[in-house]
């Protein structure tokens, strides 16, 4: 038989991506159609999960902070940052470069409840706490920067992870830019800016798109850092983002009630957003000329 | 070091200082009574103590608030080892039947592992939530397992094609003519040469259970299958939280030390699964 070990090949993988990926995208969308809570009990109750949605002025709220955070730290760090490093460190000697390289890794691969741990104790109010400390060189008073500032350190704490992704990314674009074409450029006279300007930024035009898409759906998605910083807080939503609040409506209610339902159905506007994105990385980035078929078959 | 260059270094450096910053406040926190800013006061070991027999006090009371710390390690390593030694088998298996075999639906499935590898699994909580409970796979490691290892899937596949790609095409053929049968030649032959991916797969798999919180924090309830993440939060900000900054921070370096000895072996092949993995070449 041609295809005889076919089968036992792909039916492990391919069943557990049935079983808990593909059936959960389709549970998402039916339990949002019902009033579900820890009861586990379909109660369909059509679009009114939606209609919800529309009316929830927190909703709103929490929709109005996605937007700022997402924004503010795509810009900011995971593409302005993560771009600026990357220029910096290929255009001095490779071993301070990838050393500072590594460093910005760091945040990225340390456990999550660790980073947020290090961010927590150094954001205290009190005066020996790290900022204080340091700003109070400066003749700064001690304050409780998460109460004070919780946007500002949400924005840095994923921003100091986000940041390497694009660093990576671009990083390896600009190493992989001929050197004939900076040596051409320096020849004819461009100093650093104009070769960085006009020969090393056109030529990564497609990894800058690709970073700033693929980010944008992962911040939109990502709330773990913000859960264990300020869980949404100080006071009313004041940092709470869309899938945070998914988070909290289905697991973590205040006087324990449970609305999956309605946490599904913020849930879904996540999950349909994020599969037409992943469908555009897909036609967009030409992942579509790496599944050529193979070249000779036994 | 050129002058006009040291702007650049100056700026550099300005903004990498927070995080050398923050790393050297754990470590010096976890060897001092306290800490002012980044001055220890103090030099102390006592927030090792725990070591000795793995239980973490609450100073001022007797009842035991966490989990034994080598519970909460084992968990932690059985979670991170069977996650690994599954991804890599599972993605080994199904990247090189991609790779070498041509079948109906071989795109339809690339296309799904292309299009899953992107997509935020985190948004099917409350789906996976409900799954778990109808299997009765709530409330245990082998809940949390199985869903990373299937939301990681399509990522690993991704890679583990990648490798498979680069065999050169004449070896296999030549173990075929000399009688191998498919999965012997996967086995006998190809496995071998793509070490690299396997590795990177294992590494990325071992990593990824190892600093899992999410999963764990929502579908763990009891205490004994408590993982370093959830000791860590419930040392900062769990219910009986005590602020013994010192202990926390012994706990969070023990739970670090194989993130950044995986991170020191193994940076290369780190960077090749985020470039490799998130399709730039």
């Amino acid at each position: 038989m041609k295809h005889k070990y076919l089968l036992f090949f792909l039916a492990p993988s391919f069943l557990l991506i049935l079983v808990f990926f593909l059936i959960p995208v389709v549970i998402t969308l039916l339990i949002s159609l019902t009033d579900m809570d820890y009861s586990f009990q379909w109660n369909w109750v059509g679009l009114k999960n939606y209609e919800e949605m529309l009316r929830d002025p927190i909703a709103y709220k929490v929709f109005q902070n996605t937007l700022l955070y997402v924004f503010t730290t795509l810009s900011l760090f995971n593409v302005g940052l993560a771009l600026v490093i990357s220029l910096i460190t290929v255009h001095i000697p490779e071993r301070v470069g990838s050393g500072f390289r590594a460093l910005w890794l760091l945040p990225r691969i340390t456990p999550s409840t660790v980073y947020a741990l290090l961010w927590l104790w150094a954001a205290r109010q009190d005066e020996s706490a790290l900022f204080n400390w340091i700003l109070g060189f400066f003749g700064f008073e001690p304050v409780n920067w998460i109460h004070r500032h919780p946007w500002l350190i949400v924005i840095l704490v994923n921003g100091f992870v986000g940041t390497s992704f694009g660093m990576i990314i671009f990083t390896a674009a600009l190493k992989s830019i001929p050197s004939d074409y900076l040596r051409a450029a320096r020849v004819d006279g461009a100093n650093t800016f104009q070769v960085i300007r006009y020969v090393e930024l056109p030529l990564i035009k497609w990894p800058l798109m690709f970073v700033t898409a693929y980010q944008t759906l992962s911040l939109l998605t990502s709330y773990e850092y913000i859960l264990l910083v300020t869980n949404g807080g100080p006071g009313y939503y004041t940092t709470e983002v869309w899938a945070l609040y998914s988070y909290h409506l289905a697991f973590a209610q205040y006087g324990g009630i449970v609305k999956f339902g309605y946490g599904a159905a913020l849930a879904t506007v996540l999950v349909v957003l994020g599969l037409i994105m992943s469908v555009i990385y897909w036609r967009v980035f030409r992942l579509k000329e790496m599944m050529l078929e193979p070249k000779i078959e036994v | 070091m050129r002058f006009k260059e040291v702007p650049w270094y100056a700026f550099l450096l300005a903004i990498t200082l927070p995080i050398v910053a923050l790393y050297a406040l754990l470590f010096v926190q976890s060897i001092s009574d306290e800490v002012v800013g980044l001055i220890p006061v103090n030099l102390t070991l006592d927030n090792w103590e725990f070591l000795k027999d793995g239980n973490i006090k609450v100073p001022g009371t007797t009842f035991q608030h966490y989990p034994n710390l080598y519970l909460v390690a084992g968990n932690t390593f059985l979670l991170a080892v069977t996650v690994a030694a599954l991804e890599v088998v599972f993605s080994s298996l199904a990247g090189y039947a991609i790779s070498r075999y041509k079948f109906r639906g071989r795109s339809s499935l690339l296309a799904l592992a292309l299009i899953l590898h992107s997509f935020p699994g985190i948004t099917l909580l409350i789906a996976l939530f409900y799954i778990l409970n109808l299997l009765g796979l709530y409330d245990t490691l082998l809940g949390v397992i199985i869903i990373k290892v299937a939301l990681d899937m399509p990522l690993d596949i991704w890679i583990m094609k990648g490798f498979f790609d680069g065999v050169s095409w004449d070896m296999e053929m030549s173990a075929l003519v000399d009688g191998c049968s498919r999965l012997q030649a996967w086995w006998k032959v190809i496995l071998p040469n793509v070490r690299n991916g396997l590795m990177t797969v294992i590494i990325f798999g071992f990593l990824s259970g190892w600093s899992e919180f999410i999963y764990v924090l929502t579908f763990i309830s009891s205490q004994d299958y408590w993982t370093f993440s959830m000791l860590v939060y419930a040392l900062t900000t769990g219910e009986y939280s005590y602020i013994d900054p010192g202990v926390t921070s012994a706990v969070a370096i023990i739970y670090m030390v194989p993130v950044v000895l995986f991170f020191l072996f193994a940076q290369q092949y780190l960077l090749r699964i985020q470039i490799a993995g998130k399709g730039v070449s």
